[in-house]
């Protein structure tokens, strides 16, 4: 690990404040010179893999008093960036209106893990992609710009097949942010400038050709909180790894749906593990709208939701055991006693 | 560099008491200090900074890089080798210690940010001689073979219970999932999780 300057930032204002002067140096967030420390889950591992060389950390953690509240006014939920993942998955209120929320939470990383990550760091964390982590590797275009992407043709079998470029097809490793994503939920920044809000959906940023670019955060902005509107008692989150527990989705899927009589009225459908980012089954989901909910209308749906996945050597298994998830999750969100 | 050692009380509950107040009195300047840093030269990173941990009731003062992690400065400065280094990368869960009553993992935790917390280590479990229900139940139950990430399982065993999470065998293991081990002595270490959370419950009702 590179040496740092360590600040303690004791509010909001101050964290800001702190956190402005990267606005300067970098232009990225997630490659700043200047970096806010929460849980340091993934910023203290990718220090010490030299991955992530910040020269400055600003501690936000004294933020947690302010940034952490949950609220269920009027069936609108706010959730606190600085809350901690254990702690609102064991949320009874959230588990009963909110079950894919607790459930994605509860299925991501380890007991210990959880009660140090934040839900702002947990939305950030960095792709698990080998090469990535590996500076071993100089051809890596999410952190040498231009190098290239030794995933490709090289060890892939946990890659993305959803949202790829040529540039890039590492996996958005976590699990909270498709809850937030299949919720249409809103993220709020807290910058220099005062807060802004923005659908969760624009907060990541597929590879493209900027994959080092991985979010619309701006350098020295803050995620201050997660609001959604309206409950969703009909939901859950289905997770298959390679171990059953403490691991990396290979596929996983947050569904929520809405059931009037047996007729589906709203339907949500995000997917983790097969994509670079988290990612929205629009076009699937919509399959769902108005129908009553059967094996082959769900197997219909799964269908669409691969239409456009391009698989690499070893990672074409994804694209079936993704359908397979979405089916089964659509089964379990359907059949589940509300 | 600083070695801080102190020497294990022999009944310990008085002394222990007696020393946990202490260090809360003593912190305070530090903590008022700390809150204004932004407001004072920046630190100079190639420079040791000053670091008071609360360890097992005992307020341990360091002179340590900044970068050093609490699972480093338990072991290499406070001579508390109990947790122990595994992958380092917060992937085995062995340098398990609890900070405000929270299992987490040192190795992730720079020892800057838990001044003002409570630290409990696997040398702060038992009661003198007496060794914590958990302890007992460990070896009761032969649950290890090597050893070497046993102190992180006692410690985030303990958690489990007290989160509520031992009810039966399935939520033991999900619960306990964070913590690897290598000699596959997990079955024993279901049966002493199981053993020691009535013992854990009783002594609470005590």
């Amino acid at each position: 690990m590179r040496p740092f300057t360590y600040q303690r930032a004791t509010d909001a204002p101050s964290a800001v404040q702190a956190l402005a002067a990267a606005a300067s140096t970098n232009t990225a967030l997630t490659d700043g010179a200047i970096q806010p420390l929460a849980g340091g889950t993934t910023l203290l591992d990718l220090m010490k893999l030299d991955v992530m060389r910040p020269s400055v950390l600003v501690d936000i953690n004294p933020l947690s008093n302010a940034w952490s509240a949950v609220s269920l006014d009027g069936g609108n939920l706010k959730l606190g960036a600085l809350a901690r993942m254990s702690d609102i998955a064991a949320n009874p209120d959230i588990q009963r209106n909110y079950p894919v929320i607790s459930d994605s939470l509860k299925l991501a990383a380890s007991p210990q893990l959880r009660n140090m990550a934040s839900l702002g760091g947990n939305v950030l964390q960095r792709t698990r992609c080998t090469y990535f982590r590996d500076v071993s590797y100089d051809n890596c275009n999410k952190r040498n710009p231009g190098s290239g992407c030794a995933a490709m043709d090289g060890f892939n079998r946990t890659h993305a097949v959803l949202g790829t470029s040529e540039q890039c097809i590492a996996t958005y490793p976590g699990d909270f942010a498709q809850a937030l994503m299949a919720l249409d939920a809103t993220v709020e920044i807290t910058g220099k400038a005062g807060v802004r809000s923005m659908p969760f959906a624009d907060l990541h940023k597929a590879p493209g050709n900027s994959p080092q670019i991985e979010t619309s955060l701006l350098p020295g902005e803050l995620i201050s909180a997660f609001s959604i509107q309206g409950r969703w008692p009909r939901s859950t989150y289905l997770k298959v790894r390679d171990r059953q527990s403490y691991e990396f989705a290979l596929s996983s899927a947050a569904i929520a749906l809405d059931v009037q009589d047996g007729t589906i009225r709203d339907s949500r459908i995000a997917l983790g593990g097969v994509a670079t980012i988290p990612w929205r089954a629009r076009e699937a989901e919509a399959l769902l709208k108005g129908q009553k909910f059967g094996d082959a209308l769900a197997s219909q749906v799964a269908e669409a939701a691969f239409k456009s996945a391009i698989s690499r050597k070893h990672n074409a298994f994804k694209i079936a055991l993704g359908k397979r998830v979405v089916s089964r999750g659509l089964q379990q969100a359907a059949t589940m006693e509300i | 560099m600083t070695d801080v050692r102190e020497k294990k009380p022999a009944s310990g509950f008085n002394r222990r008491a007696f020393i946990s107040g202490a260090a809360g009195a003593a912190s305070l300047p530090l903590l008022a200090q700390a809150a204004g840093a932004e407001n004072t030269a920046a630190q100079d990173p190639n420079l040791p900074v000053d670091v008071t941990l609360q360890v097992n009731g005992t307020a341990k003062s360091l002179n340590v890089d900044a970068r050093t992690t609490l699972l480093d400065a338990l072991r290499e400065h406070i001579g508390l080798t109990g947790s122990k280094k595994g992958c380092d990368h917060g992937q085995c869960g062995a340098c398990t210690v609890m900070v405000g009553g929270r299992r987490v993992l040192s190795c992730l935790t720079l020892a800057l940010t838990v001044q003002d917390k409570q630290i409990t280590t696997i040398e702060g479990l038992s009661q003198g001689d007496k060794l914590h229900p958990m302890q007992q139940a460990f070896i009761d139950q032969d649950a290890f073979q090597c050893g070497y990430c046993t102190p992180g399982q006692i410690v985030s065993a303990i958690a489990c219970v007290k989160e509520g999470h031992a009810t039966n065998d399935d939520d033991i293991r999900e619960y306990m999932s964070g913590n690897i081990c290598r000699c596959a002595a997990y079955p024993n270490i279901v049966a002493a999780v199981k053993q020691a959370a009535p013992a854990m419950a009783d002594k609470q009702k005590g």
